[in-house]
């Protein structure tokens, strides 16, 4: 079994409500988050183009930030997710530095805090928070390893994209294109 | 047009609007562990050549700064720590892949061997001492009948240091500007030219000084030679790192870096250390307050830039 | 300045907040839970609730952590408003609730040294004071010179006591500053009001006109999901719209209009379906009444004329058209929602629904369905004493067409130039923000001058409060009982709004202040209850349901009883028209003297140096009363100015460059505005989202964030047909210095 999450940049409105959610969902503090919203506009008026993403920790397969933790407090659970064990992260910022899409930041409270895919909703059976909530239903949360997944089904009828993907992360959030 | 905005307000501290999640505190450790393993390096190498007479500075002498050094960069190291009272986290594994880990372990390992190495000199310099504990005295002991084979397993460690201090920045391939292998021998050598600088400065024989400027010389040759390569292999390099080359090649880098760090941290001192050498009076604090001067900036702003220096989707 | 009765006071020397802090108890109500780890979330509680955020009334669950605290809100998944899922501002809807610069406790305008503040007192002797100015209006001017200005859940309480009272002069800004042009509009021709939540079969349409309706933007959240479904079904989208709003983004064409010049363009469309015989011939000999008429008034509505008026190419003027008629029924023209531009508003929407009415999309699939709503039985009470007049008289005939109340003739109304017997002397505004909400501050502000009682009913220090005689703090809806929402759908439904937590400080709920205030109006026999919870559940009952079975359900769907979705084949049908047919030629504008069918007037064009100020939506925010939510705040914390970045580059500004606004008639913008420069926008408009600028201090986290649109709108083109407030017709030049202006106390 493999997490992954997958993004419709066609049907995202840019609401920003992955942002909110994730945020009453986790207590993120106000003025943190885990997840984010960029627009791209390119070209020239009237031909322009805009690609919505919603983005936040990738869950890499191939975790630069898990690799850099000199405590082991980023590690790998089941299904490939990347946590953060809060009672053992010292703070030193090694994974912050290593992440290319800086989907970390250091909590208040000292730890360094990221998207955790929101497990504790995973292990109720519940989609993420975000996921559940984005009005527009642009994102899609599965087993990648599962052929028979929307996700799965998706990636294989569309085009798509990851970010950065020279980087060598393996980023497991998939943007349809 | 091709604009790229953040339309959901994020702000997170030290994350935006650029990344600075360290401040002074890393590049202040990573300059003090580099001096800390220049220093030693040399002390073990002529410790080794059987020098310890000709150059008592470099054997004896400047050692007794590096605990001192070692002590106040690993207090840099807590200082950055956001959750310092789990510090001890980092000594309950070691994590063969985080050069965060290997870093302080070997800073575990190198600075009671540091320490050691003074003691053993500590009569030197207090000739009529006598330890109040046993142990010590023991100590003093062992490195005397063990000195090669502390000097080599120093040698080692100060190398592993040394090169450490570059590596800590180019094993995060999220920066462009640190994506490089180059960094790891680049902060070796400068490390090692901060020691040498700092010996030439503390030697009162005219044999050592004369000795470590030239060591110097080759040494700022070196680092040159390898700054040149770092660029070159940047404008080689994918647009990320063109990018980030660009911070140095005209954007708000360039005159901190060439002119504070290259200029004035690299070739006025070998400038100043070839009319010393071509017997021109200059007071040896010159080039050496340079040297280490313009060894500290380059780690402010490799830190400070390499953070800024991103991957763009 | 002459000085006014009421100083706008910013902030006040007594302070809000002295006497709620001095508090213990409900000091350590003030704090916030932060941080820790989420919690297993089996161990909380959930309370039903319908969101006040907007308009929409979501159905949704407040959760609640093991101390009580309010931990989130998310959607019920049996709401057809939104369907399992909240828009970003409902999900930050707990920031109302947090929010620490809230109203707190009663306050009243006093006068000490010269100087108008507000000082904290207590409710009783507010309501005191109320009713004594209430009672003296009544006796000079009758009871129907109290006038109420209400938008939200909490006007329903007080349109009770008001009609109890014996006024009937109720308004709300949701009609001339809104949607009235449409109702109008579309009434006009299918002989039904549009009405929210807008009955359009979005999920099933398959070509999607958006008139600068920015769905995305404007986040009404089960039209922005339906919108989003049909796009996984293929749905293409014609978006008209000067700027790329983010629909025109994921549309199939993006027609980049000249502002104020669509009526053109959809007498284009018109002209292409008839010439080219792509209407649906059979429902339009079926339904419609004027077809003649029509043909013979499009006949020279080529698009090579609209081109010339629109700058839309003709050929994509052809191309769209057909793109539409290929898709009916199932096409929509979207009627909008915010529709008071630019005067001859009524006409635009009449040109959208007559194409409608052409494409055969009214009563079919994917077009408009027929809604229905559920009946709820009210709650007995004596019946209301009758009035000797009411807006309409003062009106004596004009704007005759006008379904609902019209905001700005309250002003009007209100206003010293009124000569007529029928004056407005008292206020209540409970739930809008008039100041931003309806243009030409000016009058609005003379209007308040004349005033003998100005109430407002806020929960928050917006700026409508610092002008009132007396503010009244209101509960947030997470802290109160409201009336059932009853709103038509596809099936009909109703849904409860239950407190997830005590009111806050010293707050309360409408009912409540309601109730009390009816005390001493000694009106109390009106309101025969202790709590509305009991009204609720009596109504509940008469319908064979309890607030009990509520709490666990939220919302309750009953079966259709009338009419079908959608017209059968050939189903005879009659229209609420006076001909009973769908009227393309309108006998009930004729009668009034108006135009029976559309025509293109042209509008002023910005003068050099000027540019058209265009404003909207944000997805994350509601007009004003968001911005200083903490939760939203963060998400966007001010409004920019979109500027062309030709435009930029000739008036020398950069992005994120700090400027002020100065309008036709010399009004300048309060704060400085900060500029992005983007494609995104054309060369003859600026644009910007509503409701940031605010100037009350006390807002902590907004004050002087971005500048107020609704400044800058002083040129208001009032719609002759039903009295709406046309506001794009206002032109803006940049100011690079910050201007000198005399000193507001
Ligand atoms: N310039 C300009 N003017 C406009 C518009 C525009 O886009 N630009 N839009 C127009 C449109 S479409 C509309 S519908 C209107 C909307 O106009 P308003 O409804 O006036 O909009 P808001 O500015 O949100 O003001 C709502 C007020 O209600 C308060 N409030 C919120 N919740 C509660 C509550 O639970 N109880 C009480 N008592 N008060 C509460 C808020 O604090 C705020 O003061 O504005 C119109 N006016
Ligand atoms: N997030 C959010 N959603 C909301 C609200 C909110 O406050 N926040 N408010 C709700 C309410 S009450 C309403 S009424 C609706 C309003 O929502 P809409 O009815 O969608 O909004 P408008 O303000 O009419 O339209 C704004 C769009 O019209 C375009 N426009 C400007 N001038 C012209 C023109 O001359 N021609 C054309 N074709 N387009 C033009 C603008 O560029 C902009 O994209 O939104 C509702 N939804
Ligand atoms: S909630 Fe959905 S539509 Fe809104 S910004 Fe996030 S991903 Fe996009
Ligand atoms: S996105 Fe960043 S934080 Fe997340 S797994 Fe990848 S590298 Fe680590
Ligand atoms: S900040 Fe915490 S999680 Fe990140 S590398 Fe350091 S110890 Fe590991
Ligand atoms: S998956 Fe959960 S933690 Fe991650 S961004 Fe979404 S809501 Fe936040
Ligand atoms: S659309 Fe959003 S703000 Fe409006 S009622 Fe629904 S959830 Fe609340
Ligand atoms: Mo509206």
């Amino acid at each position: 079994m493999r997490y992954a999450m997958l993004i419709d940049t066609k049907k995202c409105v840019g609401c920003s409500d992955c942002v909110v959610a994730c945020q009453n969902e986790n207590r993120v503090p106000i003025g943190y988050c885990r997840d984010w919203v960029i627009e791209h506009a390119k070209g020239t008026f009237p031909n322009v183009s805009i690609e919505l993403r919603s983005e936040r920790c990738n869950h890499c397969e191939n975790s630069p930030c898990v690799r850099c933790c000199p405590t082991g407090a980023s590690h790998y659970e089941e299904g490939g997710l990347v946590m953060v064990d809060r009672g053992a992260c010292i703070g030193c910022g090694a994974c912050v530095q290593s992440c290319p899409y800086n989907a970390r930041y250091s909590h208040p409270d000292g730890f360094v805090d990221k998207c955790s895919f929101c497990n504790h909703r995973l292990e109720e059976g519940k989609n993420p928070s975000c996921v559940s909530v984005c009005p527009t239903s642009c994102m899609y949360f599965g087993d990648i390893d599962d052929e028979q997944s929307q996700l799965s089904q998706l990636l294989k009828n569309r085009t798509w994209k990851v970010l950065a993907p020279e980087v060598g992360t393996k980023p497991q959030i998939y943007y349809l294109t | 047009m091709n604009e790229e905005i953040l339309i959901s307000g994020r702000m997170n501290p030290h994350i935006d609007p650029t990344l600075g999640i360290w401040g002074w505190e890393i590049p202040l450790y990573l300059f003090l562990g580099g001096l800390a393993a220049g220093i030693l390096f040399f002390a073990a190498l002529y410790s080794l050549l059987g020098k310890e007479k000709e150059l008592p500075t470099a054997v004896r002498k400047a050692t007794f700064l590096v605990p001192v050094i070692l002590m106040v960069g690993l207090g840099a190291l807590f200082l950055d720590l956001k959750n310092k009272l789990y510090f001890w986290q980092l000594y309950t594994t070691i994590r063969i892949e985080s050069p965060m880990s290997w870093g302080a372990w070997i800073l575990m390992l190198i600075t009671p061997l540091s320490m050691a190495w003074c003691l053993s000199y500590w009569r030197d310099l207090i000739p009529n001492w006598t330890w109040q504990v046993k142990y010590l005295e023991w100590i003093e002991e062992f490195v005397q009948k063990y000195r090669k084979a502390f000097a080599w397993t120093m040698i080692i460690s100060s190398v592993i240091l040394g090169i450490y201090t570059g590596i800590l920045l180019s094993a995060f391939n999220a920066r462009p500007l640190w994506n490089t292998s180059i960094l790891g021998p680049l902060f070796l050598v400068s490390g090692l030219s901060t020691g040498a600088a700092t010996i030439m400065w503390l030697s009162k024989e005219k044999l050592e000084r004369s000795l470590f400027s030239k060591i110097d010389l080759l040494l700022i040759g070196i680092e040159v030679f390898f700054i040149i390569h770092l660029f070159m292999g940047f404008m080689a390099s994918n647009a990320a790192q063109i990018e980030a080359a660009q911070l140095f090649l005209g954007g708000a880098y360039t005159l901190p870096f060439w002119g504070g760090v290259v200029l004035l941290g690299l070739v006025v001192p070998a400038i100043l250390e070839v009319m010393e050498l071509r017997g021109k009076h200059i007071p040896v604090a010159f080039p050496a307050i340079l040297i280490l001067v313009g060894g500290l900036v380059f780690r402010f702003i490799m830190v400070e830039a390499g953070q800024i220096s991103q991957y763009l989707y | 300045m002459s000085k006014s009765r009421r100083d706008f006071i910013k902030i006040s020397a007594l302070g809000f907040g002295g006497l709620v802090l001095a508090n213990p108890i409900l000091n350590t109500m003030i704090g916030q839970v932060q941080a820790g780890e989420p919690m297993d979330a089996s161990q909380f509680k959930r309370v039903p609730t319908y969101c006040e955020v907007c308009f929409w009334k979501c159905a949704g669950w407040v959760h609640t952590d093991e101390k009580g605290e309010l931990w989130k809100i998310e959607g019920n998944e049996d709401d057809p408003h939104c369907k399992g899922r909240f828009c970003p501002r409902g999900t930050g809807g707990i920031g109302m609730y947090n929010d620490e610069d809230r109203l707190k406790s009663p306050l009243m305008r006093v006068e000490i040294d010269g100087k108008q503040t507000f000082k904290e007192v207590s409710w009783d002797k507010a309501f005191r004071f109320i009713a004594d100015k209430m009672n003296q209006i009544s006796e000079e001017h009758g009871p129907e010179s109290m006038a109420l200005f209400k938008h939200g859940s909490g006007g329903a309480h007080f349109g009770k006591l008001f009609k109890a009272f014996g006024s009937r002069n109720i308004t709300a800004p949701s009609y001339a500053q809104c949607r009235g042009p449409r109702e109008v509009g579309f009434h006009a021709t299918f002989g039904a009001n549009i009405n929210s939540p807008e009955p359009v079969d979005l999920e099933n349409t398959k070509c999607l006109v958006l008139i600068g309706n920015h769905i995305g933007e404007n986040m009404h959240n089960s039209h922005v999901q339906e919108m989003s479904k049909a796009i996984d079904k293929g749905l293409k989208i014609i978006t008209v719209d000067p700027r790329l709003s983010t629909a025109a983004s994921k549309s199939k064409h993006w027609l980049p209009i000249k502002p104020a010049t669509d009526i053109a363009l959809l007498l284009a469309w018109m002209h292409v379906l008839i010439t080219e015989k792509l209407y649906d011939k059979a429902y339009i000999d079926q339904y419609a009444y004027g077809f003649e008429d029509l043909e013979a008034h499009v006949a020279d509505k080529t698009p090579e004329w609209a081109e010339k008026i629109t700058t839309i190419k003709a050929d994509v003027i052809r191309e769209t058209a057909r793109e539409m008629a290929f898709n009916a029924p199932a096409t929509l023209i979207h009627p909008g929602r915010h529709v008071t531009w630019y005067g001859d508003d009524t006409q635009r929407l009449r040109a959208m629904a007559i194409l409608n009415a052409l494409l055969g999309s009214w009563g079919r699939k994917g077009g408009f369905y027929f809604p229905e709503t559920a009946k709820v039985p009210s709650f007995p009470h004596p019946a209301f004493p009758s009035v000797s007049w009411t807006w309409k008289d003062y009106l004596d005939g004009k704007y005759a067409l006008a379904g609902s109340s019209i905001a700005n003739v309250f002003v009007d109304a209100t206003h010293p130039d009124n000569t007529t017997d029928k004056k407005i002397k008292g206020w209540f505004v409970v739930g809008t923000n008039l100041i931003s909400t309806i243009p030409d501050t000016k009058r609005t502000l003379e209007a308040i001058d004349n005033l003998d009682l100005f109430v407002v009913v806020d929960t928050m220090p917006m700026e409508i409060t610092g002008y009132a005689d007396i503010i009244l703090p209101e509960c947030t809806y997470l802290e109160r009982y409201d009336d059932i929402r009853v709103s038509p759908n596809r099936e009909p439904n109703i849904a409860v709004r239950m407190p997830a937590a005590k009111p806050k400080y010293l707050t309360k709920p409408s009912d409540w202040i309601v109730r009390k205030l009816a005390d001493k109006l000694k009106l109390s026999s009106y309101f025969n209850y202790k709590s509305y919870s009991e009204v609720l559940d009596w109504q509940l009952k008469q319908m064979g349901h309890s607030l009990a079975e509520m709490q666990e359900k939220g919302v309750i769907k009953f079966e259709r009883k009338h009419e079908n979705l959608y017209l059968e084949e050939g189903e005879e049908y009659e229209f609420g028209t006076p001909t009973g047919m769908i009227e393309l030629y309108s006998t009930d504008l004729e009668m009034e003297g108006f135009d029976p069918l559309p025509n293109y007037t042209p509008h002023p064009e910005p003068p050099a140096g000027y540019f058209r100020l265009n404003y909207g939506r944000a997805p994350m925010h509601t007009f004003g009363r968001t911005a200083n939510n903490p939760n939203l705040n963060e998400l966007m914390s001010e409004n920019k100015l979109w500027v062309n970045p030709k435009i930029a580059m000739a008036a020398g500004i950069v992005n994120d460059q700090e400027i002020w606004l100065e309008n036709q008639d010399g009004i300048k913008s309060e704060f400085p505005i900060k500029v992005r420069v983007t494609e995104r926008i054309g060369m003859d408009n600026v644009y910007m989202v509503h409701g940031f600028g605010k100037s009350n201090k006390k807002l902590q986290r907004s004050n002087g964030r971005g500048i107020s649109d609704s400044q800058l709108v002083t040129n208001v083109m009032v719609d002759p047909v039903m009295g709406g407030t046309g506001m794009r017709g206002n032109f803006v030049k940049f100011i690079i210095d910050k201007p000198e202006r005399e000193e507001i106390s």
